[in-house]
This record gives structure tokens, sequence and C-alpha cells, in this order.
């Protein structure tokens, strides 16, 4: 690739034209786009029989990566914004035990156990932010702190108060309740009982649900990721906040020469970030019934992969939240993926690691072209 | 553009590797999957791997072993509907946590694999998620042959030191061992904590305030280890009766040199090999065992201990 742009008669000398190639080439998502096609050719040369592509697989991958995309979005954003945090993980476990306490050893409405879960949690953000503002100190020590503080009391307080680090029963006393179902129920039931009768999905072939489709519906899960993806996505880029997150991770002293109201922002998005980790929370302790003390693990590099892939920069300004959430289809898929094609599960990170790398390179010789360094 | 054309293709074909290889390697026998719920640091899963390992070449089946990296238990979940995805003819687990992990096992029994439950879980809820079976060490029954065993040898008091005291199992072996001692349970089992230091000073606390107590029972390398430095401390070491769960390395050289009597092992080997080799003579011949299989109490004595050492974190 050339670069060089197109010879064109506008007149207007201040603005510079550049090649459709060019313009393609610098979106943010390219090296996601490019990875999430990859990664799908070749899973469906090397993986196709094994049953990844049946309703059931598709499923599998997809919820994974509707996991990653969830977290991956606050992540994304905050990255962009300038900052990091690593409590994301802790954050799930200590958000889903607390959900769990509320409800089954309080005895509260559900609704009301998630209502008080995400203030909670959205204020330990924004302490989080208000910490790293007001210090000056890096996010990745004060984040740090955190993700032990959280997974510290995620372990203490069931144990103080029930004597077990895993409290269950959440799925009895959310039977009915309004605010559940947004997390922890599915749509599209009827569609899915359709394809199921018509023969083109999978359906149970014995015990009490046979002749029902294994696949029953699109979980709230992949519903809530599509929709903060979009959410953010605009965000990001139709809105003026939108902007001054990029000001403020790009050069957070010119931003607020400008009138960017930096710090607001940081805090803000850190708060975000908590808000993604608590629905993610939300989601599993609905889905499974029970909040454990080790959930989460981890997590916090996972959700930061899939931004990196999706070519954010690690020094904040850049990165766009559609490349995240390539970054994370693409993280579920070979995460999943690499299963059903028979691979050695210690591998996984082999390749991983590979993408990763890959990913980076691809995503630094896009931004030479943007910033036109050599 | 074209170096980085290149640079894709190659990292493509060092990606593809290890596909190629596993791929091409897979045989045409039945295909069987273990999911266990410990994350990757646990070392004593390393025997179950040689088990399913073993029992697929013997049986001539292909046999895959799975887990969470954390110990995640949401990710097993994921594992077991992805396995279960992939269409095996049978699906080997533990049941850690019901809450979570009944909705999966049950979705994989319903659309047609077959299901063994092994090591944690039990008997009746194995029963109710639809697997074939339960094949581990029922807790209670391990403690209560240690009581048996005790009594016969004259043993009317003891001390259970508890490490993992928030663990309902971990209780019900000091139960079984007191039932089977016929005595009352009472406050002889304490909750010695994780720490070795905070053990070994539990245990010397109990023991000079109950001197007259006849037998220490452990329930693994975790409580075993500091209980015999705090028995050689207070000169009890081989005076003292002295059983414990499970094996490890002090265990062992404690059986040998006589300061323990006995070990009780759950024989992980068992719990991965039997599943494999019950569920392909199923799918060939129909034929199933009638009830659940327990791989323990296996007694492991002075007697029989060249064995044990030669395989030890291996077969046993």
């Amino acid at each position: 690739m050339s670069g060089t742009a197109q010879a064109t008669d506008s007149g207007d000398e201040r603005v510079k034209d550049i090649s459709r190639l060019r313009k393609a080439l610098i979106r943010p998502e390219l090296g996601g786009m490019v990875g999430t096609v990859a990664v799908f050719t070749f899973f469906l040369l090397f993986a196709f029989d094994s049953g990844m592509f049946n309703s059931q697989g598709v499923m599998n991958w997809s919820i994974v990566s509707a996991q990653f995309m969830i977290i991956a979005v606050g992540a994304c954003l905050l990255m962009i914004a300038g900052e990091f945090d690593l409590s994301v993980g802790s954050m799930i476990g200590f958000a889903g035990m607390l959900i769990a306490i509320f409800a089954v050893t309080l005895s509260w409405p559900v609704w009301m156990a998630i209502l008080v879960t995400f203030v909670i949690c959205i204020a330990i953000g924004a302490m989080n932010g208000y910490i790293v503002i007001r210090t000056g100190l890096p996010s990745f020590i004060v984040t740090l702190a955190f993700l032990f503080i959280l997974r510290g009391f995620t372990i203490f307080l069931p144990q103080t108060i029930e004597r077990k680090t895993i409290i269950g029963g959440i799925k009895d006393v959310a039977e009915g309740d309004w605010l559940a179902v947004a997390f922890g129920g599915k749509i599209f039931q009827g569609l899915f009982v359709w394809l199921g009768d018509m023969g083109l999905i999978a359906t149970f072939s014995r015990g009490s649900r046979m002749g029902e489709p294994v696949v029953d519906g699109i979980p709230m899960l992949i519903i809530w990721a599509i929709a903060l993806v979009i959410f953010g996505h605009i965000l990001l880029t139709k809105t003026k906040f939108g902007n001054w997150i990029y000001a403020a991770g790009g050069d957070a002293e010119a931003a607020r020469n400008s009138g960017v109201p930096v710090n607001r922002v940081k805090i803000l998005m850190f708060m975000f970030t908590a808000f993604c980790a608590t629905i993610f929370a939300t989601c599993q302790v609905m889905e499974f019934g029970s909040a454990g003390a080790d959930r989460g693990l981890l997590k916090e590099f996972e959700a930061i992969i899939a931004v990196v892939i999706g070519g954010a920069l690690l020094t904040g300004g850049y990165g766009s939240v559609l490349g995240a959430a390539l970054g994370a289809l693409i993280f579920g898929v070979v995460q999943q993926g690499l299963f059903f094609a028979g691979v050695e599960s210690s591998l996984f990170r082999v390749f991983l690691g590979v993408i990763l790398l890959f990913a980076v390179i691809l995503n630094t010789y896009i931004r030479r072209i943007i910033t036109g360094e050599r | 553009m074209t170096m980085k054309l290149k640079s894709f293709a190659l990292a493509a074909a060092v990606a593809a590797a290890p596909f190629v290889t596993t791929t091409t390697a897979s045989a045409e026998g039945e295909r069987y999957i273990l999911v266990s719920h410990a994350p990757d640091s646990d070392s004593w899963w390393n025997t179950i791997k040689n088990g399913i390992a073993l029992a697929g070449e013997q049986m001539d089946v292909e046999v895959e072993y799975r887990n969470p990296p954390t110990g995640d238990l949401a990710d097993m979940a994921r594992i077991i509907e992805q396995a279960a995805a992939s269409g095996p003819d049978g699906i080997i687990t533990t049941l850690a946590d019901p809450d979570i992990l009944e909705g999966p096992i049950r979705a994989a029994v319903d659309s047609g694999v077959d299901v063994i439950i092994m090591n944690t879980g039990t008997p009746e809820k194995a029963r109710e998620v639809g697997a074939l079976m339960y094949v581990g060490q029922p807790e209670y029954d391990a403690g209560y042959a240690a009581g048996l065993r005790a009594k016969s040898d004259g043993i009317g008091s003891f001390l259970c030191v508890n490490h993992y005291i928030v663990q309902p199992s971990s209780q019900e072996r000091c139960q079984g061992f007191a039932d089977g001692l016929g005595i009352d349970l009472g406050d002889q089992m304490i909750d010695a904590g994780q720490d070795p230091a905070e053990i070994k000073n539990r245990v010397l606390a109990y023991l000079s305030a109950n001197p007259d107590t006849d037998a220490v029972l452990t329930l693994g390398p975790v409580s075993a280890d500091p209980t015999l430095l705090a028995l050689e401390e207070n000169g009890m070491a081989g005076d003292i009766y002295f059983g414990t769960f499970d094996l490890g390395g002090e265990i062992v050289k404690g059986i040998k040199d006589g300061t323990i009597e006995w070990g009780i092992d759950q024989q992980p080997f068992l719990q991965a090999y039997l599943p494999v080799v019950v569920m392909a003579n199923y799918h060939r011949y129909g034929v199933l065992p009638g009830n659940n299989i327990n791989s323990g109490p296996g007694f492991v004595t002075a007697d029989g201990l060249t064995k044990i050492e030669e395989f030890a974190g291996e077969y046993r």
C-alpha cells in the first residue's frame, strides 16, 4: 500500500484528500475486523463438523463473547479516557455476592437487592476515580488495591454471615421478579420453538423436555452486550461527551486548557466500568442462581485483552467501542473454538498470546499510518 | 503491506500447527470429556489426568480433560455446555455447586449425552440430575469405616483436626469417625484454620488440655503435616494413635516410620479411570453396574507402602 493520495480537482487547499483505501485503513477497528474474519475462516475450516456451528455451539461462544463484550465496553471507554481498572474481576464477584446476601440472607425483594447493589458498586467506581484524580496516583495502583479489597470482602462477608463461600438459592427467590427477568430471562423463545419444530435446530431427545429446542431463546446477557456496545459507540462518536473522552485520554492538560472537564469525565468512566461489571455479575447470578467468592477471577485482564485486540491504545486517547466488541468476539470465539477443534486446553493461552501480539503489531502499524510516524 | 501479509501467514501457520496434529490424531472410538472444578494450580488432579489417559488407552476411546483455569464455577458451567454441544458420547464431571451445574448437566443428559458424576457430589444428587452413577468417596462412610477400624484397635476418644470447617464434607468425616467408634463427637472436633503455625499450636493446646486423648484424626496434608510437628514437639509422636485422610509426602513418611497408623485414600485414579471404563462398556455392550461406585476409602498402611511410594502423585 503506497498511501499516496489520489489527485483530485477539489480546489480547497485546507482539505486534504485521502484515498478510500487509506480512509478504511485508519479506522481503529480495522484490526478487529481482520481478526474476526481470520478467526471465523480458521474455525470454519478446522472445526466445522465439531458442533461449534450448531445451535448449541453458536449459543455457547456467543454467550462467552457477550460476557467479554459487557466488561470490554466499560474498559474501552475508560482506557480511551486514559485510565485502567484492574478491579473489574473482583467487582464482578463482589456485586454477585452483594445481591446474594441481600436477596437470600436478608430476604429483600430481588429488584431491591439488584438496585442497591448497582448503587453501591457504582459508588465504589466513583471512589476509584476520585482517589485517582485526587492523589494523582496511577490508576493501575489504585484499582489494584481495590482488586484485593473487594475480593477480600467477597470472601469475608459470606463466611461471616453464612459460614460458607457460595450462597445459593437465588433462582427460587428471583422467581417472578420483574427486574430479575431483565438480567436472567430469555427472549424470542417462540421463534426457537418454531425452529425446533421445523427441525432446523437440535431438540432434546429424551427427558422431561423432549422435543423442546436445546437452545430455547436469546439470553438477556447478549441483549445487554449489544445494547451497551450501541450505547458506547454512539456516546463516543456522535456526542460532545465522546470528544471529551478522547481529549481526556489524549492530552489531559491540553484538554483542560480548552475547557474539557477532564476529572468529571474520568470519574464518570470509572463509574461506567463499575456499572458494566455489575451488569455482568447480575446476569451471572440470575442465570446460575448462586454467588461464589471465586467468581470473576482474572476477568479484568480479559476485558483489557479484548479492548487491546480491538485496537485501543494502552496510553489512552485512541480506540473504538466497535473494535472492543470485535475484540471480545474474537476472544470468545477463540477461547471456545479451540476446544471444539480438539486442541489441548493449555495451548489456548499460546494461541491467545499469538493473537494478542499480532493484533498489537497490526494496530501499531495502523496508528503509524494515521500519525504519519515512520 | 506485503511484509504484513507474510508475517500474517507466518503467524497463522505457527498458530495452526497444534490443530493439525491434534485433529488428525483423533481415533474412531467413543469420545469422553472429563470436566473438573479444579483450577490449573491444583496438582491433586494430576492423578485424574493420568487415570483417564490410561483408561482411554486401554479401552481405545478418546478422552479429554477440561477445567476452568481459575477454578471459577460459572466458567465450568460454560465448559459443560460447550462439551455437550460438541456431541461427545459421555461427560464425566464433578458436581461442585449444584445451583450452578445442575442446569447444564441436565441439559446435556436431555440432549442425549451420558453423564457420570465423580469426586464431588453425592449419589442422590447424581440421580437427581439424571447421571448414570456417582463414583467417589462418600465422606461419612469413609469416616465411619475409619471409626470402626480404630474401635477394633481399642480407641475410645479422639481429636479431629478440621482445617476446612466451611466445607460440609469435612464435618461428615469427623462425624462418621465418631459414629464408627460409637461415641459422641461433642467438642472433639476443632476448627484448626489453614495456617500451619496456628494448626500446630491449636493441636498442642488441645492435647495439653485433654492429655487422655487416645487418637488424632486429620483431614488431609494441610492439617496432617503441622499435627505431625506438634506430636514431635510434645513427645506423643508414635505413642498416640494417628489416622489421616488423603496422602502426601509427609503422610507417607509418617506411615513408613510408624507415627501414622493409616491414611484414608479416596483413590483419585479410580475416580477417573472407572467412569471411562464403565461408559465404554455401557456404550458397547449395554452393561452398567447397578449401583454407585465407592472409589474410597482405601486404607494405606505400612504394609503396602512400596507400591504407593512408587506411584504417589501418578496413580495414587
